[in-house]
């Protein structure tokens, strides 16, 4: 029988009326390698400046973004803030579950009168604690990386997302959150997820609604 | 997708009178422009980034090949399989394919232009298998039937909260709400339950990046994330065009995107996916393809209307468009709306299938001005209409008229004495305060306003007396 998705052909057609359109006869070793070098190059377009201060670019950007953020000064410190934050939200009892990434699992979560279980979720989880690969000040954006420790539900399925930034890992652009990853992965995960706010929408009349399919919130923790 | 585009003047004509329609369309209009304005501000070199933008595009189509192959080849070193598609029906067998190979029964999908033309929908539903729109405006339009998008970005921005109202009522058999948040709600958790037990993810592609075989996806929903996370496969389809060079250029093609589309900096979830779930992933699909969709593209690059093929799909130059301003995009009659519909469109169905749409422009460039990788629209729009003649497809009564004054001008006297008369004719006809109201032969232009009379002579004739004077 036919492998339906035998495709060689199609293949074939697509590039030689590609090639066709743009006039050559077949691959054009000249023109290709001049193709192949930009690549290689990693050009930039042009940049905005970016502040000394990334942190405080990348505090006001998410803010804009209508993440909450606040600082904490150590990692001990963050299941006491996580604890005071979901009471400003008034998410009580129960809600004072969720599930946290590996990196977590050390920290006192119990001593904080938080209920975190460190594995991935399905959803119905209310609080979803993660850290992050890197962030980027440009935009105020938390970026996350996929993984066997980093599992990426945990930013998507709960009611909200906490996202521990630490402060060493701001980069200014996305730019820089590219040249990052060559260096210290090489490889590409299967996904990098880069979060600015809580999921939006605006298709009914154009009103703004937060947490459309994801978190209704996302807060961030910046670590110093 | 039915393509109605040659019923643009009569549907043009009934959005006008369409109240609700009109009401939508005035908060549109005042929105998305202003947002756009102030977004553009926050970049330092915002002309420069849209020059450096167009040459990104302009780069990957004058060497698509090479970086389709490039593309292909580290695409499917990463795991994924590359597919494709020659025409829209070869898109939908593919999808179907892949369904019956994974023993796939229900698919999400996130919005995916490109599936619009090929009404891939009706042919999941056809094959027997579940379908499920996941962005919000696309779920409502396939709610109600299958309503056709309206706008690129935000298919549904023609329905007003209360036919949504009614719609969600109606198909979740909920009680009626009436808040727009309720409403989100509402259909958080029905989609929610569809993510949960999806069996496939489609999604579409904003970019593919041949340096290392990844698709971006951009959406504020997150719901492509959650579409391309949570299902055991994932499908992206997405045009030969949408392919560029490296993750510098999405970099820049980002800064300019979400700001032309609904004027923030950045969208809210912008996800990279290359390959397949690794080893220990909790998440993500554990088969990868990708369909690269000719469906016409080739046809363009070989034209002289490549330039169009940069389009990166903002919604922009339809958001400035004083005609989709004042109609919404349902009278373009096909998939993608505005001046850039308007472009696409008859290249993608045929010249003689879209005859108005070149003519649906005052070419007051504004489209030209906002888009993003300065896709000179208003030229591509009188290139067309250069075609439509050169191929014999405007009306007789047009083309004698043209004939007919062609005639004249070659014969100055004639000329001089038929003008001498049509101006005087105008002038008598103007009355005593100088308005024509009714002109035969162009009532479609007086029944709306009211046409100046000329003053009575000729250019010419105005001329020769100041030369005596
Ligand atoms: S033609 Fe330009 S302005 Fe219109 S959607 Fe495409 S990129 Fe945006």
């Amino acid at each position: 029988m036919d492998d339906p998705l035998a495709n060689a052909a199609a293949r074939d057609n697509v590039l030689a009326r590609v090639r066709h359109a743009l006039r050559r006869t077949g691959p054009d070793p000249n023109r290709a390698a001049a193709a192949v070098a930009y690549v290689a190059r990693h050009v930039h377009g042009p940049r905005s400046a970016m502040p000394a201060d990334l942190a405080a670019r990348f505090v006001e950007r998410a803010q804009d973004m209508s993440s909450t953020l606040e600082c904490v000064a150590h990692r001990r410190a963050i299941p006491a803030a996580v604890r005071r934050y979901v009471d400003a939200l008034r998410i009580e009892g129960a809600d004072r579950a969720g599930v946290c990434w590996p990196e977590f699992a050390d920290l006192d979560w119990a001593g904080a009168g938080l209920q975190i279980e460190c594995r991935p979720t399905s959803g119905g989880d209310r609080l979803g604690i993660t850290g992050a690969w890197c962030a980027i000040a440009e935009t105020g954006t938390v970026v996350v990386l996929s993984g066997a420790d980093t599992p990426t539900g945990t930013t998507l399925l709960p009611d909200t997302h906490i996202a521990v930034v630490p402060a060493t890992r701001l980069v200014s652009g996305m730019e820089e959150m590219f040249a990052l990853l060559r260096a210290e992965r090489g490889r590409l995960p299967r996904a990098i997820n880069m979060i600015s706010g809580p999921s939006r929408t605006g298709d009914i009349e154009q009103t703004i609604v937060l947490g459309a399919h994801g978190p209704f919130r996302v807060h961030i923790l910046l670590l110093d | 997708m039915h393509v109605a585009s040659m019923h643009f003047v009569r549907r043009a004509h009934d959005k006008l009178g369409d109240a609700g329609l009109q009401k939508n369309l005035g908060t549109f209009k005042t929105r998305f422009v202003g947002a756009r304005a102030r977004a553009i501000t926050e970049l330092d070199d915002f002309e420069g980034t849209r020059e450096a933008a167009r040459e990104i595009r302009q780069r990957a189509l004058d060497n698509l090949d090479t970086y389709l192959e490039m593309f292909e080849k580290n695409a499917t070193a990463n795991g994924a399989t590359v597919l494709w598609a020659e025409t829209p029906a070869d898109v939908n067998r593919l999808v179907l394919a892949i369904a019956a190979k994974h023993s796939v029964r229900k698919i999400i999908k996130s919005k995916s232009m490109v599936s619009e033309e090929s009404a891939l929908d009706h042919a999941i539903e056809a094959a027997g298998l579940s379908v499920v729109e996941t962005d919000l405006g696309e779920y409502i339009l396939q709610i109600n039937d299958y309503e056709a998008p309206s706008h690129i970005v935000g298919p549904a921005l023609h329905k007003s909260k209360e036919e949504v109202s009614d719609l969600f009522a109606k198909r979740h058999g909920t009680a009626r709400k009436t808040d727009i948040g309720e409403l989100c709600m509402e259909a958080r958790q029905v989609l929610r339950q569809h993510y949960l037990s999806a069996d496939m993810g489609v999604s579409g592609g904003n970019f593919f990046v041949a340096e290392t075989g990844s698709v971006v996806l951009v959406t504020n929903e997150g719901n492509a994330t959650l579409t391309t996370t949570l299902p055991r496969v994932h499908v992206a389809i997405s045009g030969i065009e949408k392919i560029v060079p490296t993750m510098e250029d999405v970099a820049t093609l980002m800064r300019l995107l979400a700001r032309s589309a609904t004027g923030q900096s950045i969208s809210n979830y912008v996800d990279i996916l290359t390959g397949v779930r690794g080893a220990g992933e909790f998440h993500g699909a554990g088969h990868m393809y990708f369909i690269l969709v000719d469906a016409g593209r080739t046809g363009v690059l070989d034209s002289d209307l490549r330039a169009a093929l940069r389009c990166i799909r903002c919604g922009a130059c339809m958001n400035h468009c004083p005609v989709y301003q004042n109609i919404g995009g349902h009278a373009y009659g096909w998939v993608y709306p505005g001046p850039i519909g308007s472009v696409l469109t008859p290249m993608y169905v045929g010249l003689e299938n879209a005859l108005p749409l070149p003519h649906a422009s005052t070419l007051c460039n504004q489209c030209g001005v906002v888009c993003p990788v300065k896709i000179p629209l208003p030229d591509l729009l009188r290139t067309l209409r250069e075609k439509q003649v050169e191929r014999g497809l405007r009306p007789w009564s047009e083309r004698a008229g043209f004939r007919l004054w062609s005639w004249v001008a070659q014969r100055p006297a004639l000329y001089a004495l038929g003008t001498k008369i049509a101006a005087r004719a105008l002038r008598w006809m103007g009355g005593a305060d100088g308005y024509i109201r009714k002109l035969p032969l162009a009532e479609g232009w007086t029944s709306g306003r009211d046409m100046r009379a000329p003053p009575g002579k000729t250019f010419r004739e105005l001329y020769a007396q100041s030369k005596r004077n």
